[in-house]
C-alpha cells in the first residue's frame, strides 16, 4: 500500500465528517483529531518498528515492550483510584502476563526470539491486558460500593477480610473475563479476528493465518484471566486496615 | 446511681470521619447481663458507638474496654464474634434461611447442624418450616428475627442492637421486644440498643443513655428519661428536638 491509497483512504474520514456536518451531530473536532492522532500514531510506530526489526536488538524489545507497559498502566490506572497502590499493582500484573506468556512461547520454541514476533504478541498481550484490568476496576470499585453493607456485615460476624469481599471479587473476575470467552465462542462465525485478516490480506496461506490466530486467542484466554485474578487478590487487601475494618 | 461491673467502658472516646466529629469525649459504661438502651436523635453518633464495640471502627483517642481488657487487646475475628450486631438494615446474603444462619459457622470453617438452625429460628420465634425459604421471600420483621438469630450463632456475650424495630409493625416490635428480654434473661447476654422509642426504652432498658451531637448528654437507670436532669435532654424527651 502506497502514500498515494492511503490519502484516497482518507474518502473513509470524509464520509463521517460530512454526515456529522450535515446532520448536526457534532462530532467534527473528534472525528477529525482521532484521524490526525491515529496517522501520526500508527506511523510513528511504523517507523520505529521498522528501526527495531532492523536493528534486532534484544535492548530496543524490551525498550518496547517496557513502553508498552507504562502506557497500558497509564490508562488503566484512571479506573483504579480507589485502590491503594494501584500504579504498582497494574506494572506487577502487566509485567507477570507478559514474562508468562512470551516464557511460554519462547521456552517451548512456539514463536521465534525476533522482534517481528515478539512486539506484535507483547502489543495483544498487554494490550488485551490493560482492556481487562480496566473491566475488572470498573466492575470491582462498583461491586465494593454497592455491597458495602454485605462486607461489613460479614466483617461484624466475624469473618476475615477475604470471606468479606469474596463475592464482590469472584462477580467482578466473571464479569470482567466474559467478554473475552464470550467472543471466543464466535470467532470465525461473527467476525473474522483482526489480525489474521491482516495476514489474510497480506499474502498469507489462510490456514496458516488461523493456527497463528488460535495461538493468539489462547494467549488473549490466559491474559484474560490471570489479570483479573491477579489484579484483585493484590488489590482487595488494600481495602482493609490492620484491624481488618473496611476504609472509607 | 447503679454501680454495675461493665461489660463494656468508654473513656473519653472520640471519633471523627473526613474532619467532621461524630463522638466527642463519650465515657460512660453498658453494664454486665443488663439491657442498655441509646436514645437520640438522628446524627447522634450511636450507630458508630456499637461499630467502634463490634470494632468495624476505631476511636481515633480513648480507650473502649470489652470486660476490662482494651478493645486494642483483641483479635479483631475474636472480638466481633464475642461482641454481636444486628443493624436496622437486616442485611441477608441472597439464598436460604438457612444459608445466612449458618454464615457465622461457615466463616469458621463449621457447619450448621440442621437441628441447631431449627433451635435458632425457635428462639428467634420464627417456624423451622423457614429454614428452607428463600430470605426474598420474608417480611422486614421475619428479616429482622432472622439477623438476630443469626447474630446468636456466635453465642455473644454481648449483643448489640441497632434499631432492629424501628420499620416494623406493632406485632413484630413486641415480638422481638419479647425476643430480647428473654435472650438477656435466659443467657445472661449484655444487651445494647438503639431505640428511637423513648416508651420502649423505658419498658425495656434497666439502663439508659442519651446522646446527642456525638456527646453523652445523661447516663442512667432508665427511669432519667421520665425526669431528665439536663435542658436539651428535656427537650429531647418532650419531642421538641428530633
Amino acid at each position: 500500500m502506497s502514500y498515494l491509497t492511503l490519502s484516497i483512504s482518507l474518502l473513509f474520514v470524509i464520509i463521517p465528517l460530512v454526515l456529522s456536518k450535515t446532520l448536526n451531530l457534532g462530532l467534527e473536532k473528534d472525528t477529525t483529531i482521532a484521524a490526525i492522532r491515529s496517522i501520526v500514531q500508527l506511523l510513528a510506530v511504523g517507523y520505529v518498528l521498522q528501526f527495531v526489526f532492523d536493528s534486532e536488538n534484544m535492548v530496543y524489545i524490551l525498550l518496547m515492550v517496557v513502553l508498552m507497559i507504562a502506557a497500558a498502566t497509564h490508562n488503566a490506572q484512571k479506573k483504579g483510584v480507589a485502590i491503594k497502590g494501584i500504579i504498582w499493582k497494574l506494572i506487577v500484573t502487566f509485567t507477570f502476563v507478559e514474562v508468562l506468556t512470551q516464557g511460554i512461547l519462547l521456552g517451548l520454541g512456539i514463536t521465534p526470539p525476533t522482534a517481528q514476533y515478539i512486539i506484535p504478541i507483547s502489543g495483544m498481550v498487554v494490550g488485551n491486558s490493560m482492556v481487562l484490568a480496566i473491566l475488572f476496576l470498573n466492575r470491582f470499585t462498583s461491586e465494593i460500593e454497592t455491597h458495602q453493607d454485605k462486607t461489613e456485615l460479614i466483617l461484624s460476624l466475624g469473618g476475615t477480610p477475604k470471606q468479606a469481599i469474596h463475592s464482590q471479587l469472584i462477580a467482578s473476575i466473571q464479569a470482567s473475563t466474559i467478554p473475552t470467552i464470550e467472543s471466543q465462542k464466535t470467532i470465525g462465525l461473527v467476525q473474522l479476528p483482526g489480525m489474521m485478516s491482516g495476514q489474510i490480506i497480506a499474502g498469507a496461506d489462510p490456514v496458516q493465518a488461523v493456527l497463528f490466530q488460535l495461538l493468539v486467542l489462547f494467549l488473549l484466554l490466559t491474559t484474560a484471566v490471570l489479570t483479573s485474578i491477579m489484579l484483585g487478590y493484590l488489590s482487595y487487601p488494600t481495602l482493609f486496615n490492620q484491624r481488618m475494618q473496611l476504609l472509607k | 446511681m447503679m454501680t454495675a461491673n461493665p461489660a463494656v467502658r468508654f473513656e473519653s472516646v472520640n471519633f471523627s470521619r473526613e474532619e467532621m466529629h461524630i463522638l466527642r469525649h463519650v465515657t460512660g459504661i453498658f453494664p454486665k447481663g443488663r439491657i442498655t438502651t441509646v436514645v437520640g436523635p438522628s446524627g447522634a453518633g450511636k450507630t458508630t458507638l456499637f461499630k467502634l464495640c463490634n470494632g468495624l471502627e476505631s476511636p481515633d483517642d480513648g480507650e473502649i474496654y470489652i470486660h476490662d481488657t482494651s478493645i486494642h487487646s483483641y483479635n479483631p475475628v475474636e472480638l466481633r464474634r464475642s461482641v454481636g450486631i444486628a443493624l436496622q438494615k437486616a442485611t441477608m446474603v441472597s439464598g436460604t434461611v438457612e444459608k445466612n444462619l449458618a454464615l457465622p459457622l461457615q466463616l469458621q470453617g463449621k457447619t450448621l447442624s440442621h437441628e441447631r438452625a431449627g433451635e435458632l429460628l425457635d428462639v428467634a420465634g420464627l417456624d423451622a418450616s423457614f429454614l428452607k425459604r428463600d430470605v426474598k421471600d420474608l417480611s422486614g420483621g421475619q428479616q429482622q428475627k432472622l439477623s438476630i438469630a443469626r447474630t446468636l450463632v456466635n453465642q455473644p456475650d454481648i449483643l448489640l442492637l441497632d434499631e432492629i424495630t424501628s420499620s416494623l409493625d406493632s406485632v413484630s416490635r413486641q415480638d422481638i421486644e419479647n425476643l430480647i428480654t428473654s435472650i438477656n434473661r435466659d443467657y445472661g447476654t449484655t444487651i445494647a440498643w438503639i431505640t428511637h422509642n423513648l416508651q420502649q426504652a423505658l419498658t425495656i432498658g434497666d439502663y439508659t443513655w442519651v446522646m446527642m451531637d456525638g456527646e453523652v448528654m445523661e447516663t442512667g437507670e432508665s427511669s432519667l428519661l421520665k425526669e431528665p436532669q439536663n435542658e436539651r435532654v428535656k427537650q429531647f424527651v418532650e419531642g421538641e428536638i428530633d
